[in-house]
């Protein structure tokens, strides 16, 4: 075989391996949401400490990140728009930055290094270990019990952490641009009202955080789930889970901005 | 094919293999209702695999499987998970939760699968858990609990609730000699008291004679041999002879297949 007839076989080979692991990922959501399966456990109880373990237990990081960024935007703001003489701008140059952009993905990407690496190592922990297929022997859904909890826990929380990292990230704003630059208040909080739009910026950014929550934590379950149950397997799949998450989130904002802001 | 109702599980024409590498080919196999059935064979001739495909954990690249009269092939999701809660299965590292207490992880099945009052999955585990020798276990984790205690658990666990047909993975292993004598006596008893299908894959020959009433001797993707175990000890076969008695040399090899030893030594200049 010549070079170009090894590349062809190897371009297609990888087409389809990639819509076979497709194919497998849609088929493992379309398993985790349908009531099909065994086990007729409360759901209830397992979704909520997973919110606990996924959501909770990544506030603090998600919370410092938030603040520390919003007072680096306020301060990188001021430094610019003092020049024009707009430095009352602050406010909503800090509050559009986070909620439209920086909230929901830095969140992302925050989740997928914090939560979407744990679960998918937990995961692959419990397949490794025979776990998965001890619940299965004793006709329960591994795919119900195990993998719907975490994914749904992350789908809730991560919009949840995204709001209050604009929350801190704009009291960091304050922080600087108020009481460290000397904005009139006054101006920061009422540039900032008259600037953000409930229904078109808190609410897109909103839904681009539930589509990154959706995203990262299908990734995370998907790969714990499909990992190779040897120690090298849970740590690739542990790195593919950051890896794919950062860049799905990455390549999707770009995309939804285009359609949210951009009139695409 | 006509089906046995004597048989609990009965397995026709079944091939699977990894790959390139066969594992089964064309085996067939009856597991009687309410008697001990023990698998034994060399390493790496698949015990393991066939107690996955008997679970539907894998499926056969041909061949059917038959549980209580029901074609796995043939069943839907649910179906199968329905199926699986009437099984109870022993893995050989044991297969503990290991984000639940000791009574936790017997009570796990119980909770998901009845209805019953907590105070009574409180008796029926302290029960389980007794006759394992580990009710003083109850409240440990299972990164605390040894080997061979792990699996006395898992064994409580799998027959958590009274299954009617339970597969071993190895349950000798680890276990020493006084656990062993009791589990041999419980293994036995659980037939005897509940009428329990057993499927025991071990390589603990006389532990397992003691209490199986059909074996079967897996090598090189086939059953070698099938009969009770008396039968088989005074067997003339010279497969059967060689594991049943561990004779390093004999029909079965010992070494997993491979090039010559001399040429695998000296490269390429031999």
């Amino acid at each position: 075989m010549n070079w170009c007839t090894e590349s062809m076989v190897s371009l297609g080979r990888w087409g389809v391996d990639t819509v076979r692991v497709m194919g497998r990922a849609t088929l493992i959501l379309f398993l985790m949401l349908s009531r099909g399966g065994g086990g007729q456990g409360a759901f209830f109880p397992l979704l909520v400490r997973q919110v606990y373990v996924v959501g909770v237990l990544s506030l603090v990081i998600i919370a410092v990140a938030g603040l520390f960024i919003g007072m680096v935007l306020a301060l990188q703001g001021y430094n610019i728009l003092v020049g024009y003489g707009t430095e009352q701008a602050v406010g909503q140059l800090v509050a559009l930055s986070l909620v439209r952009e920086l909230g929901p993905v830095v969140t992302a990407l925050l989740f997928a290094g914090r939560a979407g690496s744990a679960l998918t190592a937990e995961i692959g922990l419990m397949k490794t270990t025979d776990q998965l297929a001890s619940l299965e022997m004793i006709g329960v859904d591994p795919l119900r019990q195990i993998a719907a909890p975490r994914f749904l826990a992350g789908v809730i929380s991560m919009p949840i952490l995204a709001c209050i990292f604009s929350m801190v990230g704009i009291l960091g704003g304050a922080l600087i641009g108020i009481d460290w630059l000397g904005i009139y208040d006054g101006s920061f909080w009422g540039n900032m009202e008259q600037a953000v739009s409930f229904a078109d910026d808190v609410m897109d950014g909103l839904i681009k955080s539930v589509v990154f929550g959706v995203v990262v934590s299908w990734i995370a379950v998907f790969q714990g789930y499909e990992s190779m149950p040897t120690s090298e397997g849970i740590s690739l799949a542990t790195t593919r889970t950051v890896v794919y998450s950062s860049l799905a989130v990455l390549a999707l904002d770009l995309f939804l901005t285009a359609v949210m802001f951009g009139d695409l | 094919m006509t089906e046995n109702k004597d048989n609990f599980i009965e397995i026709r024409g079944l091939s699977f293999g990894y790959g390139n590498k066969v594992v089964f080919d064309g085996v067939d196999m009856d597991i009687p209702r309410g008697k001990v059935t023990a698998v034994m064979g060399p390493s790496g001739t698949g015990k393991t695999t066939l107690l996955r495909l008997i679970g539907a954990q894998l499926t056969p690249d041909a061949g059917t499987v038959r549980v209580d009269g029901q074609l796995l092939s043939s069943l839907r999701r649910d179906e199968l998970f329905h199926l699986r809660a009437r099984m109870g299965m022993l893995f050989q590292s044991g297969a503990l939760f290991t984000d639940m207490s000791v009574f936790d992880n017997v009570a796990f099945p119980l909770r998901v699968h009845t209805g019953l009052a907590e105070s009574m999955i409180r008796d029926i585990v302290l029960m389980k858990l007794q006759t394992v020798g580990l009710r003083g276990a109850a409240s440990l984790m299972p990164a605390m609990l040894s080997g061979g205690m792990a699996r006395r658990v898992a064994l409580a666990r799998a027959t958590a609730l009274d299954p009617d047909f339970i597969m071993y993975d190895e349950p000798f292993v680890g276990q020493d000699p006084i656990a062993m004598g009791v589990l041999v006596n419980l293994l036995g008893s659980l037939k005897k008291a509940l009428g329990l299908t057993s499927l025991i894959v071990s390589h603990d020959l006389a532990e397992t004679a003691a209490i199986a009433d059909v074996l079967y001797i897996l090598a090189n993707g086939s059953v070698i041999a099938s009969g009770r175990p008396d039968e088989l000890q005074n067997s003339d076969d010279p497969q059967v002879t060689q594991f049943m008695k561990g004779l390093p040399d004999g029909p079965v090899p010992f070494h997993y297949p491979a090039k010559d030893y001399s040429e695998d030594m000296l490269g390429e200049s031999a």
